[in-house]
Parts: C-alpha cells; sequence; structure tokens
C-alpha cells in the first residue's frame, strides 16, 4: 500500500503538488519512488523557464532506469531541492516531505481543479 | 565460461516438450517461396592439411611491416609490440571473454579494464577515462557529439589539419542532425591562431585539434585552449598517446575531452583494425560520457569489487535520450594497451617517444642538408613530418622497389596536396633503415622540390 496523503494533488505521471500561497511544492509519490527503486541522480533541466503542464522539466534516474519528470501545473521553476544533489535517496525515504523536487510559482490557480485528489490517485495506482 | 552444446537426446527430450519432432518444423510458418530448396553451391569439404595449404597460398601474397622498411603513418604506427603482450591476451580467459555485464563472473574483465582506465588517466591527465571505443576517429566524432550535448550548441569548429578520415566520421555522425561542422582551413600546416579567433564566436559547442597534428607538427595547444574558453566553447583534443612520453598531456592544458588512437600501445597494424578509441575528459562531464566505464566498489563483505557504472547514460536504458549509440569497447585492444604501459612504464614510455622523436629528426636533417628534398611546413615536429615532392606517386614507386614503404601521400585525401608526403619515424627504425631512405631520395634528385 503507498502513502498518498490527502492534503495534496496529484498527475496521473505521479507527480503530486503543495500549494504554499502563490508557491506549489511539487514531488514524485510515494508508489513512483517503490516502482522507480533506489533512485541515485535528479536533473532538473528547465530552472527559469515559463512551463506549461505536461511538459518535461528533467529526468529522475534509478540504478536501472530514466523517467521523466513532468510538470503538473504552468508557471516557472524558482527553486530545486538542493539535498537532491548530494543525497538523491531522499525521495526514496521522505517523497512527500525532504524529498520535494522543485517548487513553483503558480501562473494560474484555477489549473489545479484539473489536478487528481488524493482518492483519484488511489483509485489511478489501483489502490 | 565453457561452451556446452546439446547433445543428441537432450535435444529430442526438449523437441518432445514443445510437441514437435524435428527442428525444421520450427521454420514451417516461413512461406516456401522463399526457403532454400537445394544445398548452397560450395565446393565440398576439404581436408584440415588442403585448408592450411589454400591458406598459405593466400597469406604469401599479402606483404607486412616484416617485408618492409615503413614509414607509414598517419594514425596507424609500426611501433614495437613485446611479444609478452600476446602470450597474456591470447589466454582464452581474455581472449573468448564475454561483455562483463555479469559482475559477479567477470571481475577479472571488468579489473583489467579498471587498470586501463586508470592508466589511461594518469597517462592523460584527465579525470575520467571510459572502457574505450572503436578507434580514434570514432572518439573524436563521439567527443564532437558530446560536446554539443554539454553546450546545447549545434556547430563545431575543426581544422584541415586533423586527419582527414577522422573529419569524414565526424560528418557521418552528424549527418541527418543539425549539427554544423566548420572546418578552419591551415595553409601553414598547423592553425593560425589570428584566423581562429577571427572565425570562433559563441555559438559554437567546441574547438576540435589534433596534437601532434596530421602534418605531425605541433599545435599551440595553450592559446587554442583560452581562445575556445573565452568563446565558450569546450576544448576537444586529439592525442598521439606515445607523444604522451615527451609532451604535457591534455590535462595540464585544460582540455575538456581528450581523445586519440591507440594502436601504437602494442596493438598490431593488421589491415586498418581492429583499433583502440581512447576517450577521456574532465569529471564535471561525467553524465554525457559514452561507452563503458567500470567502477570500483565493495562487495556485501565489504571486499573491493568491479561493476559496469553509471550505466544509466547508455542507450540501453535513456534510449533516444541517450548522448550515444555505443554499447560495446575494444576490451581486447585495451587489455593490449594495458599490458605495454604496465610492461613500458614511464621510463620505458619516455623512451620509446624520445628514440622516435630523434630518429625523426634525424631523418629530416639529413634528408634537408643531403638531398633535393624539403620540408613543407616550418615548425616543431614530434615523429612525423611531411615532405614536397615533384611526384610522390613515382617517389613511392621507386622506394617500393628498395624495399621502402615512403610514408602516405596526401594526395590521397586532398586534390591540394598531390605533393606531400607524410613521413613517420618509430623506435623501431634503424639508424641503417633510415640512412636507406636518405640514399634512395639522394639517388632521385629530380623528384625533388628544392
Amino acid at each position: 500500500m503507498s502513502l498518498v496523503p490527502d492534503n495534496l494533488f496529484y498527475t496521473a505521471t505521479h507527480e503530486w503538488v503543495k500549494i504554499d500561497g502563490d508557491t506549489a511544492i511539487c514531488g514524485i509519490t510515494d508508489f513512483a519512488q517503490k516502482e522507480l527503486s533506489d533512485i541515485v541522480y535528479v536533473d532538473i533541466t528547465e530552472i527559469g523557464k515559463e512551463l506549461k503542464p505536461g511538459d518535461r522539466f528533467g529526468t529522475i534516474e534509478a540504478v536501472k532506469t530514466v523517467s521523466d519528470l513532468y510538470i503538473p501545473i504552468s508557471g516557472e521553476i524558482i527553486e530545486v531541492n538542493e539535498i537532491l544533489k548530494t543525497a538523491p535517496e531522499t525521495i526514496n525515504q521522505d517523497p512527500y516531505g525532504k524529498g520535494w523536487i522543485i517548487k513553483i510559482k503558480i501562473k494560474d490557480k484555477e489549473e489545479l481543479k484539473s489536478l487528481m485528489t488524493a482518492s483519484d490517485y488511489k483509485k489511478h495506482i489501483g489502490e | 565460461m565453457k561452451f556446452t552444446p546439446h547433445n543428441e537426446e537432450e535435444k529430442k527430450k526438449m523437441l518432445e516438450k514443445i510437441g514437435i519432432t524435428s527442428i525444421d518444423e520450427l521454420f514451417s510458418h516461413i512461406p516456401p517461396t522463399i526457403r532454400l530448396k537445394e544445398l548452397l553451391s560450395l565446393p565440398p569439404g576439404a581436408t584440415e592439411v588442403e585448408v592450411v595449404k589454400l591458406l598459405n597460398e593466400v597469406k604469401k601474397k599479402n606483404k607486412t611491416t616484416d617485408d618492409f622498411i615503413s614509414f607509414l603513418g598517419a594514425g596507424a604506427y609500426d611501433h614495437a609490440i613485446p611479444t609478452v603482450i600476446s602470450h597474456i591476451t591470447s589466454r582464452s580467459e581474455y581472449y573468448t571473454a564475454y561483455t562483463p555485464y555479469q559482475a559477479e563472473v567477470s571481475q577479472g574483465t571488468l579489473q583489467t579494464i579498471f587498470e586501463y582506465q586508470s592508466l589511461i588517466c594518469a597517462l592523460f591527465n584527465m579525470d575520467i577515462s571510459n572502457a574505450s571505443m572503436y578507434d580514434g576517429a570514432q572518439s573524436l566524432a563521439e567527443a564532437c557529439l558530446m560536446a554539443v550535448a554539454i553546450k546545447k550548441k549545434n556547430k563545431i569548429l575543426a581544422c584541415s589539419s586533423i586527419n582527414p578520415l577522422y573529419l569524414r566520421v565526424i560528418e557521418t555522425y552528424i549527418e541527418g542532425t543539425d549539427i554544423e561542422l566548420k572546418i578552419l582551413p591551415t595553409p601553414e600546416g598547423k592553425i593560425d591562431l589570428d584566423l581562429l579567433k577571427k572565425t570562433i564566436d559563441t555559438s559554437f559547442a567546441s574547438v576540435v585539434v589534433q596534437h601532434p597534428n596530421l602534418f605531425g607538427l605541433l599545435e599551440p595547444v595553450k592559446e587554442i585552449e583560452q581562445i575556445a574558453h573565452n568563446a565558450d566553447a569546450l576544448f576537444v583534443v586529439s592525442v598521439d598517446p606515445i607523444s604522451l612520453g615527451i609532451l604535457s598531456p591534455p590535462g595540464d592544458y585544460n582540455a575538456d575531452i581528450a581523445v586519440g588512437e591507440g594502436q601504437s600501445l602494442g596493438i598490431p597494424l593488421s589491415f586498418g583494425g581492429p583499433y583502440l578509441g581512447i576517450f577521456t575528459c574532465k569529471k564535471d562531464f561525467v553524465r554525457f560520457i559514452p561507452g563503458r566505464l567500470v567502477g570500483k566498489t565493495v562487495d556485501l563483505d565489504g571486499n573491493p569489487a568491479y561493476v559496469l557504472t553509471l550505466q544509466t547514460r547508455e542507450q540501453h536504458i535513456k534510449r533516444e535520450r541517450a548522448t550515444s549509440n555505443i554499447c560495446t569497447n575494444e576490451a581486447l585492444c585495451a587489455l593490449a594497451a594495458t599490458i605495454y604501459l604496465s610492461l613500458l612504464g614511464k621510463e620505458g614510455l619516455k623512451e620509446v617517444a624520445t628514440q622516435s622523436l630523434i630518429k625523426a629528426h634525424y631523418l629530416l636533417e639529413r634528408i634537408e642538408q643531403e638531398t633535393n628534398f624539403r620540408r613543407a611546413f616550418s615548425g616543431p615536429f614530434f615523429k612525423e613530418f611531411t615532405l614536397k615532392g615533384k611526384d610522390i606517386k613515382k617517389l613511392l614507386t621507386a622506394l617500393r622497389r628498395k624495399g621502402i614503404l615512403g610514408g602516405v601521400p596526401l594526395g590521397r585525401f586532398n586534390r591540394n596536396w598531390q605533393d606531400l608526403l607524410l613521413i613517420a619515424v618509430t623506435e623501431k627504425r634503424t639508424k641503417e633503415e633510415l640512412d636507406l631512405l636518405v640514399d634512395c631520395l639522394k639517388e632521385l634528385p629530380t623528384l625533388g622540390s628544392s
């Protein structure tokens, strides 16, 4: 069973979003980190650019696979979690807390309506 | 690992298990119109004695560097190869070993590759070496692709003093992409720094240079590095590993990616291959380096162990976003180079380089003082130099009759170089052989350029 906190929003591509005023904090779900297994590297490639939902903003590397990261809402990436440079495994240990990946400046709060709720996401991953 | 073929009983059991009676039935879905109905028209089988006789007759048609005094160069050289190397490489554990994907059964292979990587890093004074590429040409082409991926710019600035075959391979690799290759002309035989400064701008991902270059000359690498980095371009250099016995290695002049042809490190000339692509770079670029990397780690009990590492760079994981599609290396050639470097050591390599240098300079000095032949370009050189002549073809034919392979006619690569002959001298050439070449050139005064 994966952890799916109720106070967050989710995407079909297993990213979560937490709203903090005008900023959105984003990471990958417990389900995703379990599937990937040991994460060894996170590469954020689109810092400072205006992105729209579904744009790829980087990749996450596990020992045997590389997965794309998709931005859940429009906006500009204003901060990247520095811990991940030296301790990428933080995402495995604490995917919703210390393992956050990016902070986005929200462009349009209306877009949050098209994200999944915790129960939508639970259905999506079949749990 | 040993090869254990199936016997007839095992085959029968397997066929029964899947419900058929013969192996032919496995091909029953292939349309009869394209199936082979008769035997291929090959001659009847021959006995071992007959085959050996036939192969010996074919072999006699070949001439090797044992039959000629060779002054051939341009990327492949007649350097001395210690006999011990083939004794070690022909051990079945090395000779027939497969790719070390399964670390548990490949520690020997992995360790030798790790040693190879370590020696190359020491020799080149670079942070990282991969497990090798196909050859010097392919290494240089991949270095260009890597620079483009790192800088996210799609222009490469190379020069015509790079081996033209290497430039052709770069062109092959960029075909179909939007990468542009610009080639700086080098009418003086080496890079003109003013022309480089005028031509470069910040749209280039890299400046690419060969050192020593095609004509044997040293390029002004320290100045080129400054110009490249000032224009926010990476500095890519292709070097002769033997030259590193005397010349400053690429790490000393801040090269970003340094590659080279490792054939001179104990690998036979054969007929153009297999050779050894050396590939090194700064550690900042570790996630962009192509090819295999062997890493050292510890096992569950804390003992040292070796593995293929950072495999997520590679095509089988990163797929279309990998910076390269190479998924092999030249393990046996890398092993030969490792043994060569271990046997010779620093002093030995310095000796090979020094002898090559001294003999090449002795030869040129005598040629210029006693014959009608002159250098095409001025400047310091290592083990190769370029002569100018009136009929290079005729000259080479005359030399061949005397048992000498006089050098590489550069007209083969470029119509403007019909009058140029590239001569390489290695430590293998004796004073008698050098004097013989001088005597032959003395007898052909009308073919000289002075």
